[in-house]
């Protein structure tokens, strides 16, 4: 990106305290690649194969983990029989069929400009997806930041723009940010079509079902940067279940495992921080002062689990007039899920999703069936990326190389 | 979609609504990030971003801490020897 005139003598305050950078080429990206590194990978893969007496079934709740898992075939240099099931915390994929369709009514709207971040666009719907409504006319446009939905609202005075708030505890700041930020600069034209989940009550839920066979989670780390770790402890303690709050890369997640792994062995339930580099208990208090502002908790429909007590965000009745379901309250067509499509099972971790009999046939990210398939996060599409030969050819389990420098 | 990248600070500034506002840089890419929600953090700071707003600074401290913990490990005997080394 350019720099832009806004970056001329905006008074810097001086560095405080901080180190100077790394010298930044050969290490590549400063706190990602030292992430990534093949010996640190290998030590944690051998203490778990050390700690780990018993086979342990472990659960990472967040997407972004069940990608880099696949990725870096994480779950194949595993000692045998331990398991890693992927978890629910890809919200492209748990939101319900009924609100792609209320987007698709709402796009539609002669006058809307609707505002979704990218992988929303090829959900399907009952009948279709934002992205064939684009191609018949609607005015749908990507944007990164729910922040950027606001300027198109600023610079469109004439339209009604509408974004997509999708996603768990993670996003739900920013997107308040955006509510506040229209609310302050009073536009009439902004509101947000909310879709808002929570992770503590899904793991309940996971946690509740009589073909629940989880051991110990990774919670998901940017999850908790934001909430902090204070309801993690109320679901260990009543589920007896270890949590361990983890990031993203794959030293990070072999952290994950190796410390839940250890509590399981010493029959602990604690919740733990394996990513404090961003964690914090409390999580960022004034991140979640915003998102307390403008959503308060609410029941949710999850696609693929059904509904889930508290499990979601909707917006205070203080903010309607930000809330699109008010602005927009005829729009919405009867909702119908394909019937060949296992997302839900796969969502609770009780398939993998090349056990599905559409898998990499009928069901592919140009023409997905379900959701887990559309996202870059969801668990089919990140098996049709790294594993549809796998799934056919050799066993896999090549060894450590697959984790790359 | 609760992807978080690190990126370093390089200036700061009042947004049109009082938001605090920065310039960001990720590898080589630059962009405008919402600051509101690190207050403490500075130029020259790395903040995680997420669609736009930095949801926490990193510790530089902390980021040792997941080599630290293979240390503890290592000093405890725990590593498996042979499998340890292996190329």
């Amino acid at each position: 990106m350019t720099p832009r005139a806004w970056r001329r003598d905006r008074g810097e305050r001086p560095c405080r305290g901080a180190s100077p950078p790394e010298p930044r080429g050969r290490r590549g990206v400063k706190y990602l690649e030292e992430y990534r590194d093949g010996a640190a990978a290998r030590e944690y893969l051998s203490a778990i194969r050390r700690l780990a007496t018993r086979p342990w079934t472990l659960m990472e709740v967040c997407g972004g983990q069940t990608h880099s898992i696949v990725r870096y075939g994480l779950d194949e240099l595993l000692p045998a029989g331990m398991t890693l099931i992927h978890g629910p915390g890809c919200p492209v994929c748990v939101t319900p069929i009924h609100i792609i369709d209320r987007a698709l009514a709402i796009a539609r709207t002669p006058g809307v400009i609707f505002a979704s971040f990218g992988d929303m666009l090829r959900v399907p719907g009952s009948t279709a997806d934002l992205l064939r409504a684009r191609a018949a006319g609607a005015d749908v446009r990507v944007v990164y930041s729910p922040l950027d939905a606001v300027a198109l609202a600023e610079a469109h005075p004439d339209a009604q723009v509408v974004f997509f708030a999708v996603g768990f505890e993670t996003t739900a700041p920013a997107n308040a940010t955006a509510v506040l930020l229209a609310a302050r600069r009073k536009l009439g034209n902004f509101s947000i079509l909310v879709a808002h989940v929570r992770v503590p009550p899904a793991l309940e839920a996971i946690l509740a079902s009589p073909f629940c066979k989880v051991q110990g989670f990774l919670a998901a780390g940017h999850v908790c940067t934001v909430m902090g770790t204070g309801e993690y402890r109320e679901v260990a303690a009543r589920h007896r279940v270890p949590i361990v709050v983890t990031g993203f890369e794959p030293v990070d997640i072999l952290q994950g495992i190796a410390m839940v792994v250890r509590q399981l062995e010493e029959g602990r339930h604690d919740v733990e921080i394996a990513y404090g580099r961003s964690v914090r208990p409390d999580g960022n208090v004034a991140a979640r002062r915003a998102a307390e502002e403008v959503f308060e908790v609410v029941d949710r429909t999850w696609r693929g689990l059904g509904e889930i007590p508290s499990s979601g965000f909707g917006v205070r009745a203080a903010y309607s007039a930000f809330d699109a379901e008010r602005r927009f309250p005829d729009a919405g067509e009867p909702a119908a899920e394909s019937p060949e499509c296992m997302a839900g099972l796969v969502l609770q971790g009780i398939r993998k999703p090349h056990e599905c009999g559409a898998f990499a046939t009928r069901c592919t990210p140009e023409h997905p069936l379900g959701a887990p398939m559309v996202s870059s996060e969801g668990a089919c599409a990140a098996y049709y990326l790294y594993r549809r030969r796998a799934a056919s050819a050799a066993p896999a389990g090549s060894g450590v190389s697959a984790v790359p420098r | 979609m609760c992807l978080g990248i690190p990126g370093e600070i390089l200036e700061t500034h009042e947004g049109g609504s009082g938001l605090r506002m920065g310039t960001v840089r990720f590898g080589g890419a630059e962009r405008e990030v919402c600051l509101e929600y690190v207050p403490e953090a500075v130029v020259g700071d790395y903040v995680i971003v997420h669609v736009g707003v930095a949801i926490s600074r990193v510790s530089e401290e902390e980021a040792r801490e997941v080599f630290e913990y293979l240390e503890q490990i290592r000093a405890a005997g725990e590593l498996d020897d042979a499998e340890g080394v292996a190329p």
